[in-house]
């Protein structure tokens, strides 16, 4: 048995969980892994600072789907500070397979996604706002997704 | 041309014996599966010959070229010249002095783009690529003309993956300045129809640039009888070091382009405000070399010859109309790319429904396959075919048959994983 292809893996991949289009998304990205080809596009219903839904659409290898099926179904509910505190780590322990250095930006794609279209979504706030609060957790964001890329 | 007379008489190469040449061929995965390496266009496994030459060079005479008045710097001279010799008999150029040492083809191509290409190419002037060229002999040139404001045009592909010619011919009108295309494609594997294309390029007055990383270790190369006007290739695709490639170009191309990079050994007489070339190719080697590397491309030249490249180019036809033949029997729903064993070299590209390349070559990997997953630098192409991505197996001369019924294995456990 492929350590990598765990069974609950594999049906994450087939039959992925919140895929499909949001209807009204309040922030939104698309990510690429444009040297493997693997894509996906988060959607997310933000209100009062919690995620109150998330879906994906996507294509890719069997360990970028299946980590954003595992994503999406552990950060609804939760609050846009604590999603933006995730780690890689936090990430890969979800999925909860040991993954190779070259499968990195796989697994990791789903939460680069998510950190992205949280920044422009802070972003955009920020400008509506003219605030300097909506700048700060922006950049808190775009960090997290700049370590997912190492 | 008496060496290439017995080259060409050459007898039938047997890659079991020779594969005890190739000491890696011996070692195991960490789960003890035999080393079965399908990516040899990626990179060329390494013959004993050539790993003791570069060992050679840095345990006994390790020492600088064309400086040192002593025995270990005459010799390091003699030993990287005489790897010029062997490269340029291997493509059997005229005279080891169009022999260009660089690291790779990709230096070699960005020499051309940067020395000959900024001074002959200008506002409005063309240059025709194919569809199916490695980024290494696409962007260089996607520079240059967004430098120069000049032009690029694609000669296409077609659905079984030849170049259509009958565009080729069209485009030639245009009167462009430069012709550059692959001698076989990377990816599709494709063998063009190289002294064909040149003669029409030529007839159109353009000058003719052939990548031939993916040709010279498989097949006969002679640049003279190809009529080409720069020939580039990599050694460690060719079963030489990694850091070692080749430019040849005519003689009076090579005297007439400035300096690529400027620095030591490629002078002549410097003063403190003007400097004069040194002769070719010494013009363009700036700097301390990879001297070992050089030499051992030396030694893989000669490793080669004494194969046989036409031995070489049977055994690997032989291969792919195997691989052709076996794969879509024993592997349900496999797709393959590119055209019949007679038209291409030793690659196959792949995909299996529903399942990404990456996925298919990790567990590959697991009973010890290497294959490449990817786009393998060819995005373009990719995107012709409407692909993300590819799998490919690739062959040289210590593949066996074995190894392409191990991959079939390989494949139908992918499947069952994905299936169960």
């Amino acid at each position: 048995m492929d350590d990598l292809y765990r069974d609950y893996i594999l049906e994450h991949y087939r039959r992925p969980h919140n895929f499909g289009v949001l209807e009204a998304p309040t922030a939104s990205y698309e990510g690429s892994n444009p040297l493997c080809g693997d894509r996906i596009t988060m959607m997310l219903r933000l209100e009062d600072g919690v995620v109150r839904d998330v879906a994906f659409t996507g294509r890719g290898c069997a360990i970028s789907q299946a980590s954003a099926s595992l994503l999406t179904d552990e950060i609804k509910g939760k609050t846009v500070e604590e999603v933006e505190r995730m780690t890689p780590d936090d990430l890969l322990d979800l999925i909860g397979i040991e993954i190779s250095p070259a499968r990195l930006k796989c697994a990791l794609l789903s939460l680069d996604t998510v950190a992205h279209a949280l920044a422009d979504d802070a972003a955009e706030q920020a400008e509506a706002d003219g605030s300097a609060s909506g700048a700060g957790s922006a950049s808190g964001a775009s960090s997290a997704s700049g370590a997912s890329s190492a | 041309m008496a060496d290439l007379a017995a080259t060409r008489a050459a007898t039938r190469l047997d890659p079991h014996r020779l594969r005890t040449d190739f000491p890696i061929l011996s070692t195991a995965n960490r789960f003890g599966k035999p080393l079965v390496y399908l990516d040899s266009a990626a990179t060329s496994l390494k013959p004993l010959a050539v790993i003791e030459a570069v060992d050679g060079y840095n345990r006994e005479y390790s020492s600088n070229i064309h400086r040192g008045i002593y025995e270990l710097a005459e010799r390091a001279t003699g030993a990287y010249e005489a790897a010029r010799a062997k490269t340029a008999r291997l493509i059997n150029a005229p005279e080891p002095a169009e022999i260009v040492f660089v690291r790779n083809a990709t230096e070699a191509i960005n020499l051309v783009a940067y020395s000959w290409g900024r001074r002959n190419i200008g506002r409005g002037d063309t240059i025709v690529l194919t569809e199916m060229e490695h980024h290494a002999n696409l962007v260089p040139w996607q520079l240059l003309v967004q430098e120069k404001d000049g032009d690029l045009e694609f000669v296409p592909v077609s659905d079984d993956g030849l170049l259509q010619l009958d565009v080729y011919e069209v485009l030639l009108h245009l009167r462009p300045k430069l012709v550059a295309f692959t001698h076989a494609s990377n990816m599709l594997g494709t063998i063009n129809p190289v002294r064909h294309m040149v003669e029409m390029a030529h007839a159109a007055g353009a000058l003719v640039l052939i990548d031939g990383a993916q040709a010279v270790p498989h097949m006969p190369v002679d640049v003279q009888e190809l009529g080409a006007d720069f020939y580039v290739f990599s050694g460690h695709k060719m079963l030489g070091p990694t850091g070692s490639g080749a430019l040849w170009a005519r003689r009076e191309l090579l005297e007439a382009m400035p300096p690529f990079m400027a620095g030591g050994d490629m002078i002549r007489e410097v003063h403190l405000r003007r400097s004069d070339w040194n002769e070719i190719p010494y013009k363009f080697e700036a700097g301390t070399p990879d001297i070992a590397a050089e030499i051992g491309m030396g030694a893989a030249a000669d490793y080669l010859l004494d194969l046989g490249l036409d031995a070489v180019r049977d055994h690997e036809r032989e291969l792919t109309r195997y691989a052709l033949e076996v794969l879509p029997r024993e592997v349900p729903g496999i797709e393959l790319y590119g055209p019949a064993a007679e038209h291409r070299g030793g690659v196959v590209s792949f995909n299996l429904p529903g399942i990404h390349p990456h996925d298919v070559a990790q567990i590959l990997d697991r009973s010890g396959i290497c294959i490449r997953a990817g786009h393998h630098c060819t995005m373009p192409l990719h995107e012709r075919f409407d692909l993300a991505a590819s799998a490919r197996a690739s062959f040289n001369v210590y593949t066996i048959p074995e190894e392409i019924d191990a991959l079939a294995i390989g494949l139908r456990e992918v499947v069952r994983v994905f299936d169960r």
